[in-house]
């Protein structure tokens, strides 16, 4: 059984008004235990909408979410129980932050799940330590904070929770390049040494392409691909016609192999490019590597 | 939740109505309101209500918006309506314990429920078919021979514009900031009332950080387009009067000419 499946999912914000907008239109999806998921798409495509339905924040107009094979709008089901199993971190979660002290302000989810002092205490530092924020800013005030360590506290306030499944909506808009491969680097971390699953939403290729191990590709709110990471990016043409691009790099190794060269297609990321051009390079200087 | 909130609402259109001059249809408001009041019998109050209904339908604006307006008064409405219906002067047609119903009794509660439903409707005429824009720029207009006593209406104008510009994307970041909120646990809507209020300080206070940094970035762009208020400001789009403008003024003045003439030569209700 899935850890969380999503069927023939309906959403339309408006209904009623001059405004209506269908933004999913029936999606179904299965996504398992421990598995890395990228969500591509153009913008407007239902991304953030479809995210907001994982954890019961909007509610289906057709269709539903089955965590662990319950359904989460069930009545019986207490929606509270459901969003501590599906964190989910908002674009520019540094915009929530409103309590006098980052310790307090990493606290109010697990206070919200009624854990006893000692735990909130220990969750919060752990979940400060694990993005990278310095145990003397957790009595500051977060307007205090710098830009990115807003992001990094309004994240450990997701984290302190410790979801099964976390979502990342485009967790790294607005952050400098070092911030961007930190953040990630965290969050990559987060799924390997805690085994959680995670789903990522992000507009750059090449980050989805390093982390993700599938990837979900939304177009005017239709699921078009589902599949593993290397299969999504192999088609070119289809993305290419949704608005969508491959890593650049692997427009880069798709064009030498259409010269000639002898690399494997459907290469990923920059170190795997690496790895094939050097292989290239000592065969034609006779080395061995 | 939020989404039901209409107000400062505008639905683009081009009915005869959405076309008037701003200025004409302030002031034609005004009439009506007033017009509305001086109602004294059922051929008038009758007949005005008829004339609202008219214009409502010639707005073009989907008649679920206006009962949507209507909505959120109901109760205003019916509680005034009964107040009223109880409260008559006069014979008692029909009395249980201290509450007797008379026939000023139930005139005034008729006259009160059609009066405040006209004038709803007459104001969401205006609101549902007036940018903010042209709405706080007709403003402007009427009111600049303030000036003259050194108000600065110009200033007063585009508060206006500003707040009205505001109020859909505070409540799209109010719903924004509950549900981030919500995903970590916060319940809104169940407790006591303390716990209620407790429950709204997540919400209120990221509010009000981007309200500040909203309007710092706002007066920091109007300042980098070289804004400086009213003096020598002149228009991108000013307002003249056309044919349409005059005919309409005309047939609201018949109009109101037929209300009070109908008002004089009929009797008036009991009240
Ligand atoms: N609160 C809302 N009210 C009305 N329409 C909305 C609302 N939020 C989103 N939409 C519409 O629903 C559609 C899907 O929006 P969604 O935010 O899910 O897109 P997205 O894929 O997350 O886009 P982006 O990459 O820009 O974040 C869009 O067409 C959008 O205009
Ligand atoms: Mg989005």
């Amino acid at each position: 059984m899935s850890l969380l499946e999503v069927k023939n999912l309906t959403y339309s914000y408006g209904v009623g008004t001059p405004f209506e907008k269908k933004a999913l239109d029936n999606v179904s999806v299965n996504i398992n235990a421990g598995e890395f998921i990228g969500v591509i798409g153009h913008t407007g495509s239902g991304k953030s909408t479809l995210m907001q339905m994982l954890n019961g924040l909007l509610k289906p107009e057709r269709g539903q979410v089955f965590l662990n094979g319950n359904d989460i709008n069930a009545p019986k089901n207490n929606i509270r129980n459901i969003r501590f199993k599906v964190g989910l971190v908002f674009q520019y979660p540094e915009h929530q932050l409103f309590d006098d002290t980052v310790r307090k302000d990493i606290s109010f989810g697990p206070r919200n799940m009624g854990l006893s002092e000692e735990e909130i205490d220990e969750r919060v530092i752990s979940a400060a330590e694990f993005v990278g924020l310095k145990r003397e800013l957790l009595d500051k005030s977060p307007f205090e904070l710098s830009g990115g360590e807003k992001r990094r506290a309004a994240i450990a306030g997701v984290i302190s929770m410790e979801p099964d499944i976390i979502i990342f909506d485009e967790p790294t808009a607005g952050l400098d390049p070092n911030g961007r491969n930190y953040l990630l680097e965290r969050i990559n971390d987060y799924h390997k040494t805690k085994g959680k699953t995670v789903i990522l939403v992000s507009h750059s290729m090449e980050d989805i392409a390093k982390y993700a191990q599938k990837v979900l590709v939304l177009n005017k709110g239709r699921i078009e691909m589902f599949d593993e990471t290397k299969i999504v990016f192999s088609q070119v043409e289809k993305l290419d016609s949704m608005g969508l691009r491959v890593p650049q790099i692997t427009y880069i190794m798709n064009k030498l192999k259409e010269y000639g060269y002898d690399v494997s297609g459907g290469v990923l990321t920059v170190e795997e490019a690496y790895k094939e051009l050097n292989r290239l390079l000592c065969r034609k200087r006779g080395e061995k590597c | 939740m939020l989404s039901d909130i209409t107000i400062g609402q505008f639905f683009p259109g081009n009915s005869i109505i959405h076309r008037l001059d701003p200025r004409i249809k302030l002031v034609l408001l005004l009439s009506f309101i007033v017009f509305i009041f001086i109602t004294g019998n059922y051929f008038s109050l009758s007949f005005i209500f008829i004339f609202v209904l008219s214009v409502v339908i010639m707005s073009g604006v989907a008649l679920k918006m206006y009962l949507k307006s209507l909505k959120a008064i109901v109760y205003i409405v019916l509680f005034t309506s009964v107040i009223n219906l109880l409260y008559g002067r006069g014979e008692p047609i029909a009395q249980l314990g201290i509450l007797k119903v008379t026939v000023s009794g139930i005139n005034n509660a008729v006259f009160v429920f059609i009066r405040i439903v006209s004038l709803i409707l007459i104001s969401s005429v205006l609101t549902y078919t007036t940018s903010p824009t042209q709405l706080t720029d007709g403003m402007e207009r009427l009111m600049s021979p303030l000036k003259v006593f050194k108000i600065q209406v110009h200033e007063i104008a585009m508060m206006m514009t500003i707040a009205l510009r505001f109020i859909p994307t505070l409540l799209d970041e109010t719903e924004k900031i509950m549900n981030a909120q919500k995903a970590r646990g916060a319940s809104m809507d169940s407790g006591n009332v303390i716990q209620r209020i407790k429950a709204f300080i997540p919400v209120l206070v990221p509010l009000l950080v981007s309200s500040f940094r909203r309007a710092y970035e706002l007066a920091t762009a109007m300042e980098c387009r070289c804004y400086h208020g009213g003096d020598g400001r002149t228009r991108m789009k000013s307002l003249h009067l056309k044919k349409a403008d005059y005919i309409s003024s005309a047939v609201c003045v018949i109009a109101f000419c037929g209300v009070v003439a109908l008002n004089i030569i009929l009797p008036a209700a009991e009240r």
